[in-house]
């Protein structure tokens, strides 16, 4: 369904990834992993057409994104990036609802303020609705914006970063919620993480990046310790834990 | 909003010079009286020409301060009416169009107007077009826009003194006579211009309210919710320089209007653009017949121009509202 074939690119002259080639499958959770500067994000703008790759394709569907419409894009693919602004001074209800905007025409119908209303209950921002979000904390930012990348009904959903800000408990509770939505809606989900035992827990499958490069890819079982201290330049061991792995910091 | 802009251009309408009571105004309206001329060719064309150019400066000054996300963003800002005033000075000055003479109270009458118009309109496009080769062809930033326009508007600013120091003081006052705005310039086809310019752009913004609220969140959410950031701010930024440009040319320079209309529709009822666009166009409408009666009747007998009003008003309502409100 999603498929990159040799993909270069980058920022000016410098190349932030090279000749990374993916595939991706509807249902499941893909965790983007490796150090600060790796090209992850580059890889989700890239995919997301918001950097031009200066070679190679991303196929959504066999379709080369450089052929679709940003408005038929953002019918398929939903980003979210590390960095948000905060300045608007919309509600939360409102900024839920602008990821409804690949679909309206002129006003939003009764059936996009139905979904946003769906997704507000699932995220449990009932009672933020209505307040501005300039007055949340980072970590109900950071919800809002997530429910938002979902209000636009992703075929693709594309996530930088996207737990930094929440405390444990929220940030389990979004990782649950984006497992359950990616399985039972059959879409594909990519997520920045850096936090690898929430990474093992909650992912379908793992990709390692160094340098631009793709250094390793896999499900969990094929994760080992080498893995983690080759990318990483850590020492670490990893433990099975009844069907998943802990990551403990080997001094 | 449109009951104040209704009452303030009855208003308008009723008080002048020549003084008229509500009963003589609606009789002058609906049969020929003897105050009909004087209703219909001076006070209603005044009164549209001020509802027009107001709502053209407060939509303008809203959707600039949007698509360069920058709160002191307007059309003047971007160098539009320094280019317009440089336009008018060259077509004083160096093709002597516009006759000027000096009659008593009033300084200075520019007659012949339309070379002036056409050079200042002709002006205020050279810096748009400027401007728009640096957005779209070098892809410069919103920040970098804005510097671009202070830089613009200070090279227009000096090659119009240059202009004006071989100039000889008719010339020179016609040229600063030209930058007062006065809403009296404007006649029926002026008017008609100015609608017809405005209409396109309102539509054109409000069409896309939706994509300059997605704009806040940052370019590269916009882009992933679809939007086409930069033929939106493309167009954005070329219609509503071109609304000004086409009022300032008629008018003169009016300032303070198109900044602030759209920071008080804001401070009143936040940064929607589904509200934010059209009732910046009413608050601008507002303002502008609200300044021009005041210009009238002030110092009545003496009409003053009013582009004075709007800067002496403007700038204290702005104090006000930054202390206010801290955050824009």
């Amino acid at each position: 369904m999603l498929e990159i074939s040799n993909i270069c690119a980058g920022y000016g002259n410098k190349l932030s990834i090279k000749n990374i080639s993916l595939h991706f499958n509807k249902g499941n959770v893909y965790a983007i992993l490796g150090p600060n500067g790796s090209g992850k994000s580059t890889l989700l703008k890239t995919i997301d057409k918001i950097i031009k790759p200066k070679e190679g394709v991303v196929y959504i569907n066999k379709e080369d994104v450089q052929n679709l419409s940003r408005k038929k894009l953002a019918k398929n693919i939903a980003y979210l990036p590390q960095k948000n602004s905060t300045s608007a001074s919309s509600t939360v209800f409102e900024t839920i609802l602008l990821g409804r905007k690949p679909y309206i025409i002129f006003e939003p119908r009764q059936e996009d303020l139905k979904l946003v209303e769906n997704i507000i209950y699932i995220f449990g921002l009932k009672y933020f609705s209505f307040r501005n979000v300039g007055e949340l904390s980072g970590g109900e930012l950071q919800k809002v914006l997530i429910a938002r990348a979902l209000a636009q009904q992703p075929k693709i959903l594309l996530l930088d970063e996207p737990i930094n800000h929440l405390d444990p408990k929220n940030q389990i509770e979004i990782l649950k919620v984006l497992k359950k939505i990616t399985s039972e809606l059959g879409i594909i989900t990519i997520i920045v993480l850096h936090d690898l035992n929430l990474a093992f827990k909650f992912a379908d499958y793992f990709i390692f990046m160094k340098q631009g490069k793709i250094y390793a890819k896999g499900d969990l079982s094929s994760i080992e310790d080498k893995i983690i201290k080759e990318v990483y330049d850590i020492r670490v061991k990893i433990l099975n834990v009844g069907r998943s792995k802990l990551l403990v910091i080997d001094e | 909003m449109i009951l104040l802009l209704i009452a303030i251009f009855f208003i308008s309408i009723a008080f002048g010079s020549i003084k008229m009571s509500l009963e003589e105004v609606i009789n002058a309206l609906l049969r020929n009286s003897e105050y009909s001329y004087v209703l219909w060719n001076i006070r209603i064309t005044r009164a549209i020409g001020g509802i027009l150019t107001g709502a053209a400066l407060g939509v303008s000054g809203a959707v600039m301060q949007k698509v360069l996300k920058n709160p002191l963003a307007s059309p003047f800002t971007l160098g539009v009416s320094h280019g317009a005033a440089f336009g008018a000075a060259f077509a004083i000055i160096v093709l002597g169009a516009g006759k000027s003479h000096s009659f008593g109270s009033e300084a200075v009458t520019i007659f012949n107007n339309y070379p002036v118009v056409i050079f200042a309109f002709l002006g205020a496009l050279t810096s748009i077009a400027i401007i728009l080769f640096l957005s779209c062809f070098k892809g410069a930033s919103p920040e970098s826009i804005v510097l671009a326009g202070v830089a613009l508007s200070s090279l227009f600013g000096s090659a119009t003194m240059f202009l004006q120091y071989f100039a000889d003081d008719f010339q020179v006052a016609a040229t600063v006579f030209w930058t007062f705005g006065d809403i009296g310039k404007a006649g029926w086809l002026e008017n008609k211009i100015i609608f017809i310019t405005f209409l396109v752009g309102i539509t054109y913004f409000y069409l896309n309210r939706w994509n300059f609220n997605v704009l806040f969140w940052g370019d590269e959410i916009a882009k992933s919710l679809g939007v086409n950031i930069k033929i939106l701010r493309l167009i954005s930024m070329f219609l509503s320089a071109l609304v000004v440009s086409v009022c300032i040319s008629f008018l003169g320079i009016i300032g303070f209007v198109g900044l602030i209309s759209p920071h008080i529709i804001r401070f009143l009822i936040g940064d929607d653009c589904r509200f934010l666009i059209p009732y910046s166009a009413l608050m601008g409408a507002f303002l502008l017949c609200l300044s021009d009666f005041i210009a009238r009747t002030i110092l009545s007998p003496v009409v003053l121009p009013v582009g004075i009003i709007t800067s002496f008003a403007g700038a204290p309502m702005f104090f006000y509202l930054l202390i206010k409100r801290r955050r824009f």
